[in-house]
């Protein structure tokens, strides 16, 4: 199971989060992600399920390559 | 994946205030975000109970299906799933894992 690349991790959330704006970079060393995703269909969700969908959209990948991935969820123009 | 497992799990985190699921222990954490976590609750001062997946294969699987969480480590409060080290470290930052844990450390 190869490294996801940050764009295949971004391509897969918004396949499955049509409007999700997903910035997601790589850091300390290659299998640790930070991904920050905005999208409309989190708002009145908890938190946990805006992640689940995020882990959900991200599917194999998430298991096998990505050892860890720092993750945060906000909807649009929250703050 | 035996159903029991399931049960034990439920029965552990609803019959203890503070659960962390997590590798390593807390003296001995495993991974840095089951480390990190360990130091959110140390800083709030709040007694917990830890479970080191990495000792038991089944606990480490069926705490995954439980919640429908994909990593470890997993922080339970009250017997409701609160997240892994991202949610707990934003709660902490924001004053919201202090206010859900300000009623465990009056009593």
């Amino acid at each position: 199971m190869t490294i996801p690349t940050p764009d295949e991790l971004r391509t897969l959330v918004q396949a499955h989060i049509a409007d999700a704006e997903v910035d997601v970079r790589l850091y300390s060393g290659d299998d640790h992600f930070e991904m920050v995703v905005t999208s409309a269909l989190f708002v009145g969700k908890s938190r946990v399920a805006q992640h689940q969908m995020v882990y959900a959209a991200l599917g194999d990948h998430m298991r096998a390559a990505v050892h860890a991935l720092a993750l945060k969820t906000s909807v649009p123009n929250e703050n | 994946m035996s159903e029991g497992i399931l049960d034990k799990i439920d029965q552990l985190v609803k019959s203890k205030d503070v659960v962390l699921f997590m590798k390593g222990t807390p003296e001995m954490p495993q991974c840095g975000f089951s480390q990190q976590v360990v130091q959110v609750l140390n800083v709030h001062g709040v007694a917990f109970t830890a479970v080191n997946i990495l000792l038991d294969p089944e606990v480490r699987q069926g705490i995954k299906d439980y919640s429908n969480w994909p990593t470890i480590p997993q922080l339970y409060i009250k017997g409701e799933f609160i997240g892994g080290c991202d949610i707990v470290t934003e709660m902490h930052g924001n004053g919201e894992l202090a206010a859900l844990l300000a009623p465990l450390l009056a009593s």
